[in-house]
């Protein structure tokens, strides 16, 4: 059993009517009962239901969890939330970041050797900079992005955690 | 079916009288003509005028509360929906059903700050449970049946309908509310089978039981209150309530303990402390109920029966949760127990009773007035009860001692007759809680008990009643201070009365007469049941200002941070005192 009183990170999935105002919602919910989020993703997934996929992570302990699971399900315009982070429903969870560098020599040969390892991909190039994009666990991007500080790390931009249960089922 | 051409504005009034809208309360103004426009040309709905917008809204929920019925606000944008923000929230913590409609600048206009514009759905959003803001009349037809689905199903609570003045202009196709079928929300209303069956052996198994009941069991209608009381004969087990629930259970009852929480009975909060097994049914584990939560009821198992998921769990870790509407679960409760043929612990039971029975000797309501006065506020109340228990009387209150003292000293006995702010503790309620109760029952006795710091935060709906010429009571119990708050300020500021004077009082008896109505003052013990006999016979709207003892503290109590089994029960000097971490509290 899981220490009551810790706070452990929950992958929160919410399918919501994709109608004005909906993330004002979530949102003011999570600020208003004094809910953390770690970051939040939204964008349509079915345009004929106008229905979005609304990625929430959170950190609270279990109870608190339970709370927010309870408190996104009675809003109006939300169809279904799932906790991704149970043990009954393994997921995988990813994270695309953008990330510019700006140096030269040494340092910038280093960071496309590295980028190569982390399996980045060079998207704009001048003489002096790049921009990669990497995709990963927030862990690897975090990792990534540490790596890149000392070689002329200039500007970071994340999408923050999109994820999905694995298997065959839906949501 | 096709539909039915009209305006807008047209199909605000339609879609009312199709869901039997038979009174709105309301305050016009620029944003919303085009729909007073169409009140004037129809006569299906009965339109109040009121004095304040929130008035319309404390009103619409004194019409609601007193009937079950949906309370309908209309009001105009801008400081019309501002100053009805109030009145939603009272709404929203308290579950009451309502639909609010706002008027709003014409779509182009939106975003401009406009002359009376504001983001209407933005600031009520948090203050309701659900708002639209209606872009186009295409939309108008299924959001105003959306709006009476969701205010009324599941937990009931306020909505807003934000309607631009192009939207209201504009013609547009109407459909009966029978084509609409709502989306996404589909409150649970039907209990678990398995965890009711979970429940009702946890309860023949009960050594110490008591059902703690509370403003679900009203929500959800009359035949709630008649399977509680059912369920509560059969079993012989004590009843308490919440503030909210008051007359869902009947007080003359010998189960009846009395209400329980800050300002509950002795013998209502031990025996929630004491307890072996909890019955909560459509109550929320409110602070004002729990004392000191590491403290509440340590030793029992709780069984939990709200209609909202979000309430499980939330203060209190509950045993066995029951998502579902009171009345459908007590109905299969006592269905199982019967099939079950289970019989309570007679032995068990009667000790019980017999503990409880030491716990009532405390005498925890007890006061004492002298022949000589001033008058105690809980004599006034007792009075009051005496002579109006006998008619049809509906109760509400402003916030503060003289709400507490009337949920100690009035006692009820239906559901549906105590309207009071319990959530949100809103000063000001009473008045038009009590004109929008009268408006639902023209022939019934309403008395608003009130305070004169709380009474003078809505008076100017004394017109209202004058103009609709509805004859409610209002009962002022004046000690010439905001009570409540004195009482916290002598308990845990050192006696230091800051800003809790009532300081330059109006007469209230002329007061009364400027609005048109009576007014009749009573200051001496033995005057008290002739004025007040006075009061019931005046046919209009009375100001009653009975000057009470301005010292009077508000007992029992339970002090901030303390559990239900360390009340105060008067001046007693050795009384538990409030903790440093109590004193945090609120």
């Amino acid at each position: 059993m899981s220490d009551l009183s810790k706070s452990e990170r929950h992958v929160l999935a919410v399918l919501v009517d994709n109608e004005a105002g909906v993330l004002a919602r979530v949102i003011g919910l999570f600020s208003g009962r004094g809910y953390n989020i770690e970051s939040l993703t939204v964008a349509e997934v079915d345009a004929a239901e106008h229905m979005s996929r609304i990625t929430v992570v959170t950190k609270a302990t279990p109870a608190v969890v339970e709370q927010i699971l309870a408190q996104l399900d009675r809003l109006v315009p939300v169809h279904k939330v799932v906790d991704l982070s149970v043990d009954d429903i393994p997921s995988v969870n990813r994270e695309m970041a953008l990330i510019k560098v700006a140096s030269t020599g040494d340092k910038r040969v280093e960071a496309l050797r590295l980028s190569e390892a982390f399996r980045a991909r060079v998207i704009d190039t001048t003489h002096s900079s790049f921009v990669f994009e990497v995709t990963g666990t927030p862990e690897k991007i975090e990792a990534f992005i540490n790596l890149m500080r000392p070689l002329g790390l200039v500007d970071v931009s994340r999408t923050g955690v999109v994820a999905i249960a694995r298997g065959a089922e839906g949501m | 079916m096709s539909g039915q051409e009209m305006t807008g504005a047209q199909i605000v009034i339609r879609a009312l009288l199709d869901h039997g809208v038979d009174t709105i309360f309301g305050y016009p103004g620029g944003a919303v003509l085009p729909i007073y426009d169409e009140i004037f040309k129809q006569e299906g709905i009965k339109h109040i005028l009121v004095r304040h917008e929130q008035g319309a809204v404390h009103a619409a929920e004194g019409y609601a509360r007193s009937t079950g019925k949906p309370g309908v606000v209309l009001v105009t944008s801008g400081p019309g929906a501002t100053n009805a923000v109030t009145g939603l929230t009272d709404a929203l913590m308290d579950s009451i059903p309502l639909i609010c409609l706002t008027g709003q600048v014409p779509t182009h206009l939106i975003g401009s700050d406009a002359f009376q514009e504001c983001d209407t759905v933005g600031i009520t959003r948090p203050c309701t449970k659900h708002n639209w803001l209606v872009n186009s009349v295409d939309e108008l037809t299924r959001v105003m049946h959306e709006s009476f689905y969701v205010a009324t199903n599941g937990r009931p609570g306020p909505v807003v309908v934000d309607i631009p003045k192009d939207v209201q202009f504009a013609s547009g196709t109407y459909e009966g509310p029978a084509n609409v079928v709502h989306k996404t929300y589909r409150p649970q209303i039907k209990g678990d089978a398995s965890a009711i069956t979970r429940a009702v052996e946890l309860m023949a198994g009960a050594k110490k039981p008591i059902f703690y009941t509370g403003g679900g069991v009203i929500n959800s209608g009359p035949n709630a209150s008649l399977l509680l009381r059912q369920l509560a004969e059969m079993t012989g087990y004590p009843v308490t309530s919440t503030l909210m629930g008051l007359g869902a259970y009947p007080s003359h009852e010998d189960q009846w303990l009395g209400m329980l929480g800050m300002h509950g009975t002795y013998e209502a909060n031990n025996a929630m402390h004491d307890c072996d097994v909890m019955i909560c049914v459509g109550a929320r584990f409110d602070d004002r109920v729990t004392g000191r939560l590491d403290a509440f009821s340590p030793n029992s198992k709780k069984i939990h029966i709200d209609i909202d998921p979000s309430s499980i769990n939330k203060n209190v870790h509950v045993d066995v949760p029951i998502i579902g509407d009171c009345a459908h679960v007590l109905e299969d409760m006592i269905r199982i127990w019967k099939s079950k043929v289970a019989q309570p612990d007679k032995e068990a039971l009667a000790d019980w009773w017999r503990q409880i029975d030491t716990w009532r000797g405390r005498k925890s309501l007890a006061f004492k007035q002298d022949e000589s006065g001033p008058i105690k506020p809980q004599q006034a109340i007792q009075r009051l009860y005496e002579l109006t228990k006998d008619r049809e009387t509906y109760i509400t209150t402003e916030v503060g001692q003289h709400q507490m003292w009337a949920a100690q000293h009035y006692h009820f006995d239906e559901p549906n007759r105590w309207l009071t702010s319990g959530g949100l503790g809103t000063m000001g309620y009473g008045l038009p809680a009590a004109i929008g109760a009268q408006i639902a029952h023209p022939d019934a006795l309403v008395i608003d008990i009130a305070g004169e710091a709380s009474i003078q935060m809505c008076m100017q709906e004394m017109s209202t009643a004058i103009q609709f010429m509805l004859p409610v009571k209002i009962f002022i119990l004046n000690n010439e201070y905001m009570g409540m708050v004195r009482q916290w300020q002598e308990l845990l500021h050192g006696g230091r009365y800051s800003h809790s004077y009532s300081e330059a009082l109006p007469d209230f008896v002329k007061l009364a007469e400027a609005y048109g109505g009576t007014g009749i003052r009573a200051s001496k013990p033995e005057e008290l049941d002739a004025k007040i006999t006075e009061m019931l016979d005046a046919p209009g709207p009375v100001i009653f200002d009975c000057l009470v003892d301005p010292a009077e503290n508000c007992y029992p109590m339970i002090p901030s941070g303390a559990p239900h089994n360390e009340m105060i029960l008067g001046e007693d000097p050795n009384a538990p005192t409030v903790t440093e971490e109590g004193k945090m509290l609120v």
